[in-house]
């Protein structure tokens, strides 16, 4: 009985004073989006552009020649190094513990031509481990190239994914022909679409990769760009790379220790700097976000502590009636968590609303593959809503707490 | 009937000094008074003479400094802050000069709220609230707020919600204060109504008429009774 008259002149008050209570909501609810919106944008930044990071491939070590800058054996300084497809062969047989290794030959200016359509692209000679290295994955019903390709020298093409989208528009590529230097080559794969932030030669989606046989039969190219490879255990990264500089040290004649002969990139240093890059966002993001929920935790404190010192006289009135000191609480109580559940739930869904959107949103551009892909954290966002909503509930409840405790003649006296 | 059982409020040298300090206001000084039940009383005096802190201490709206309250022969000392609200709720009726009515909240719902803290059930709190209303003459005003009553009708609204729970003592701060002169007799014609029905009536006023209506007039002057006309 008691209980029921509570909440029956809960339920009145609440559509009394709906002006207040909306904008307590509003303050609450703001908070959380704001917070949420602003986490659920740098997360996704965060996570995009560790995924743009793997767009060139994770865990890799790109070795290209380059000049000697030490004297050695006689042999003078200054000495261009030119990589050959059997320093690839050697290393494979002499240096354990790669688990992937390619060669890449790289021509630029090659006519791709379709019908009447005809574009100058990068072409690309490489292994069939290129695309698990290079993430040079297939779309759907296409594949890269295989050591069949290899073997027999076939003329194929995997595309990247701009090439296919300018050649063929809207028909499918795969199993049709397409002319590169009018030798014509049969499509076997498309990339499937990737961001990238790091690369050489232009980005991928521009190339268009061929078995590195069919390659160096075409163009008799007598040297490789560079080579790549991949560590079985990034651990022992370091102990592989100086195992092959020195096995081509040997091979090419060249002190081991001169470090301009080979020019090495090696990914895996470059991940962990873009490691402490994630960490130092992630850790701004914090402070941002902690920095809004101070604000908003001050917004929502200001409006529960004025309406409830506001209220201070219709606390004296409900005591002069003989209200109990536990009704005026109860009626705070629930009212501010009723006003808490109502503004944290607005608040959420806002978010969802927001993202969800963005996420509809046909954004193309490099910043939108940065910006416009936001992820929720569903624990920030409960616990946002949480503090935001346990902050306003302890600013409302204390006033009112004072209020009840003051003698009905001091509460009536407050205007 | 002895006095014991006819008593209604009994002061005992009660004081009352606001401030601390250097600065001290002594608002009452040594006041003995005692209202039997079914008086009605006149509390007159100048401002400031301490009539409105004699009400609020009646009313156990405030606590006295010093001296002895005896509500129906019980020291009110004893009693805690859920005590001092179920008395006020059951057994004190108030009038406010400024009304004190819940802004919100319409006529109706005013004249109900002590009954809701009382625990009254639905059915009868509801034929009570419209009893009372038509009791002052307000039953056709029942879903107006306060802000569209005039100031007579809203005086009327707080006295039916002074007799909500039926209590044996009414307490009236200046009631027709805020009102034009023929409003304020109609109020203490309801007030003269209510004594003879059996209310115990305390109404402090600046209002000449109160002496031709009221049982006994007391005067008080700088925080002392000046003549507590018995």
């Amino acid at each position: 009985m008691k209980t029921l008259y509570l909440l029956r002149m809960f339920y009145r008050e609440l559509r009394r004073q709906r002006k207040r209570i909306s904008l307590t909501i509003f303050a609450l609810a703001w908070g959380t989006f704001s917070i949420v919106i602003l986490l659920a944008f740098g997360e996704g930044l965060n996570r995009q552009m560790k995924i743009a990071n793997q767009g060139l491939g994770t865990g890799i070590v790109i070795v290209s020649g380059g000049q000697t800058s030490i004297p050695y054996k006689g042999l003078g300084k200054g000495r261009q190094i030119l990589l050959r497809k059997e320093d690839v062969e050697l290393l494979k047989n002499k240096v354990p513990g790669i688990k992937y290794i390619s060669p890449e030959g790289d021509r630029y200016a090659n006519t791709l031509t379709l019908g009447r359509k005809s574009f100058t692209e990068r072409v690309i000679g490489v292994s069939p481990s290129f695309e698990e290295m290079r993430t040079y994955y297939p779309q759907r019903g296409s594949r890269f190239i295989n050591p069949v390709d290899l073997q027999n020298k076939r003329r194929v093409v995997f595309l990247g994914t701009e090439i296919a989208r300018r050649l063929f528009e809207n028909e499918k590529p795969v199993g049709k022909t397409i002319m590169i230097n009018a030798i014509p080559f049969l499509v076997i794969g498309v990339m499937q679409d990737k961001i990238q932030n790091s690369m050489y030669n232009g980005p991928d989606v521009d190339k268009a990769a061929i078995p590195y046989s069919t390659y160096q039969t075409i163009y008799g190219d007598e040297y490789i760009q560079r080579f790549i490879y991949m560590p079985e255990d990034i651990a022992r990264t370091s102990a592989i790379k100086d195992a092959v500089y020195k096995a081509l040290a040997a091979k090419h004649k060249f002190d081991p220790k001169d470090s301009q002969a080979l020019r090495t990139w090696d990914t895996i240093e470059d991940e962990e700097l873009f490691d402490k890059i994630f960490l130092g966002i992630q850790i701004f993001m914090g402070i941002i976000g902690g920095l809004t929920l101070i604000v908003a935790g001050v917004g929502v404190t200001n409006i529960m502590y004025v309406s409830a010192k506001k209220r201070t006289k219709e606390i004296g009135i409900k005591m002069a009636l003989g209200a109990k000191k536990r009704y005026v609480l109860f009626q705070f109580v629930s009212e501010a968590l009723m006003i808490a559940l109502i503004g944290g739930a607005v608040g959420i869904l806002l978010s969802f609303l927001t993202v969800g959107l963005f996420k509809a949103l046909p954004l193309e551009g490099d910043v939108a593959d940065l910006m416009a892909h936001p992820v929720i954290s569903a624990d920030i966002m409960f616990l946002t809503a949480m503090i935001l909503g346990v902050i306003g509930f302890l600013a409302g409840l204390f006033p009112a707490r004072k209020a009840a405790s003051l003698r009905p003649v001091e509460a009536l006296r407050y205007e | 009937m002895n006095d014991e059982e006819n008593g209604m409020i009994r002061l005992n040298e009660i004081s009352k000094v606001y401030g601390t300090g250097e600065v001290k206001v002594e608002a009452l000084k040594w006041i003995d008074l005692e209202i039997k039940k079914n008086e009605f009383i006149g509390l007159i005096g100048p401002s400031g003479s301490g009539k409105s802190t004699l009400m609020n201490i009646m009313g156990c709206l405030d606590t006295p400094s010093s001296g002895e309250y005896y509500f129906e022969d019980i020291n009110v000392e004893s009693f805690n802050h859920n005590k001092l609200a179920e008395i006020r709720n059951e057994r004190i009726g108030f009038v406010f000069q400024n009304f004190n009515l819940l802004p919100y909240a319409t006529a109706f719902e005013n004249v109900e709220l002590p009954m809701l803290f009382m625990g009254v059930k639905t059915k009868t709190r509801k034929e009570r609230t419209m009893k009372l209303l038509d009791k002052v003459g307000l039953a056709k005003r029942a879903r107006h707020k306060p802000n569209e009553l005039s100031g007579g009708e809203m005086q009327r609204v707080a006295i039916a919600r002074s007799l909500a729970n039926n209590p044996s003592l009414i307490l009236a701060d200046e009631p027709t204060g805020n009102l034009d002169t023929q409003s304020g007799d109609e109020i203490l014609a309801i007030f003269q109504d209510l004594w003879y029905q059996g209310h115990t009536i305390v109404v402090i006023t600046h209002n000449p008429n109160i002496s031709g209506r009221a049982q006994r007039v007391v005067k008080l002057k700088d925080g002392s009774i000046e003549n507590n006309g018995a």
